[in-house]
């Protein structure tokens, strides 16, 4: 049995996927309870179509996906945040505008720029592909990520329950909107090569979601959300390898299939009560 | 908690409004409103619905900028003044998703700018306890608010601003969608926490028996109608000028026509 598990790990390429999943999973899942109970989905989805602009013209001026990870991030964060507070066409709308219009400025600039991009890894993940360089990177914003959610914590949380009161109460609250915006932006870039720009909202709200179906409280949402994120996304990985299926949909399955159980259990809960 | 004996009569004034105007937009939302409210007082907001009560707490609380006139919160600007105040905001203005437990959000009184850790400590925790103990849900201090009723979650969140131990409470549409008793509830807490010098201003769209309730009365409609006690200042006058055609509807809240079904 340890011989089946720890045979894929011969490969060195495994070795640098299992830890990148691991962090994307991570990443993702702690944020994915905030983006739920502030219904940011279709913000995110957005955020992951944005890029496509952006990696075509990085890859065309010699950049690697990886390097242009942290600028682009920012740059989706600040532009989409800005545009969602001063458009006066409503959130949904204005997210929907930039979402297909940056998507759809990527592959006219990817057949304009000639740029050699492999489509469908882009947008269905390509874990197995990563480099040493990528997994450090994507080490490196996972740690960001979760320490300035651990650190700011409590004023998220105040700002997302009641931005009025965080307000009043003083908070820096247009601080506290975009360093979200900012920090899910960061996550989604990074773990673009692990799930794609089209699944991974399902890496970020499925474990979420799948958590709050048997969890009562926040805090306890987030650490079983991030145990079914990381389980999906290495679980994922494993099933790829041995069955042979592409890496980014065998994740999102394998996190829809908790939610599933999840969902069931909370209804088996309702029943009973 | 004091009694009503030990309430020191305080006539500093907290809330100073000279001309202020506040505008949303291209739109006029407060003009030219002038009034001056003292410390411990408990003061009714009323007026019709877009008449300003929201945008009054607003600029009080320091969210909108004053583009004439003067608004002074204990001798600072209202964006100064932010810390002292604690805003209780309507109900669809909160993101009621989030699970959070009741200590949660009383403990988010004791947030601040410099609040960067995730764990609580000892001192943080007697003070969410003791503010829980005056709205009367200490042992609910674990409970899910989305467990809770209407008129509980209105308390958690009055707790909240106690935990704070905020000068000033400001409560917009505390008594919207909460059963009578509830009402009756918030309304003897509101009481209680006013005994202990806090300022009170609850905006209301509710214009029975408010001398019994409150100490005074602030009417707006955009511009200040009346202020003072509710049993003087809440003549038919005020009443037609805030609330216009549908003066009908209310002529039997004057304080004469309360005195004459008395008799």
């Amino acid at each position: 049995m340890i011989e089946i598990i720890t045979e894929p790990f011969k490969y060195d390429f495994m070795v640098r996927s299992l830890v990148t999943a691991i962090a994307s999973g991570i990443m993702l899942s702690i944020l994915g309870p905030f983006a739920i109970n502030r219904n940011m989905g279709f913000m995110a989805d957005a955020m992951a179509h944005a890029t496509l602009p952006i990696i075509a013209v990085g890859v065309f001026l010699g950049f690697s996906i990886s390097e242009l990870g942290v600028p682009a991030s920012i740059l989706i964060a600040l532009f989409l945040g800005y545009i969602i507070k001063n458009s006066n066409v409503g959130e949904d709308t204005a997210i929907g505008i930039i979402f297909s219009s940056f998507f759809a400025l990527g592959f006219i600039l990817i057949s304009v720029l000639n740029v050699t991009i492999n489509l469908e890894d882009l947008l269905f993940g390509q874990i197995l592909a990563v480099s040493q360089f990528d997994v450090f990177i994507v080490i490196a914003m996972c740690v960001a990520v979760v320490s300035l959610v651990i650190i700011f914590f409590k004023q998220l949380l105040f700002y997302s329950f009641d931005p009025i009161g965080a307000e009043v109460k003083g908070l820096n609250t247009n601080f506290l909107n975009y360093l979200f915006l900012i920090i899910l932006s960061v996550a989604i870039v990074a773990s673009l090569q692990t799930v794609g720009i089209i699944l991974v909202l399902s890496m970020l709200l499925i474990p979420a979601a799948a958590s709050k179906q048997i969890t009562d409280t926040f805090v306890p949402s987030i650490y079983v959300s991030i145990v079914f994120g990381v389980f999906s996304s290495v679980s994922g990985l494993f099933l790829s390898y041995f069955f042979n299926l592409p890496s980014g949909p065998t994740m999102s399955l394998v996190a829809t299939s908790i939610f599933v159980i999840c969902f069931f259990i909370s209804k088996l809960k309702e029943v009973r009560v | 908690m004091k009694t009503t004996e030990d309430k020191l009569l305080d006539d500093t004034a907290i809330i100073v409004s000279d001309g202020c105007c506040v505008q949303l937009g291209t739109t006029p939302a407060l003009d030219d409103v002038t009034f001056r409210i003292n410390k411990g007082k408990k003061v009714a907001v009323v007026g019709p619905n877009g008449g300003g009560k929201s945008t009054l707490f607003n600029a009080i609380a320091g969210l909108v900028p004053i583009v004439d006139g003067s608004l002074q919160i204990n001798g600072m600007n209202p964006k100064d003044a932010k810390g002292t105040i604690s805003y209780v905001p309507q109900r669809d203005l909160i993101n009621r998703n989030f699970p959070l437990s009741v200590k949660q959000v009383v403990e988010m009184g004791l947030i601040n700018k410099s609040s960067l850790n995730l764990f609580s400590r000892k001192k943080i925790n007697s003070k969410i306890k003791e503010a829980l103990e005056n709205v009367g849900l200490a042992e609910k201090i674990n409970e899910n608010i989305n467990n809770l009723s209407g008129g509980q979650f209105q308390r958690v969140l009055i707790a909240r601003g106690l935990a704070q131990d905020a000068d000033i409470l400001l409560l917009d549409e505390a008594f919207s969608a909460v059963d009578v008793g509830a009402q009756e509830d918030i309304m003897s807490l509101i009481s209680d926490i006013n005994l202990d010098g806090k300022t009170i201003l609850v905006a209301t769209h509710d214009i029975n028996n408010l001398e019994e309730k409150f100490d005074e009365v602030l009417c707006l409609n955009r511009h200040c109608c009346a202020y003072g006690d509710p049993s003087e200042v809440l003549t038919k006058d005020v009443i037609e000028e805030m609330y216009g055609s549908h003066f009908e509807m209310f002529k039997t809240h004057t304080p004469e026509s309360h005195m004459k079904n008395n008799d």
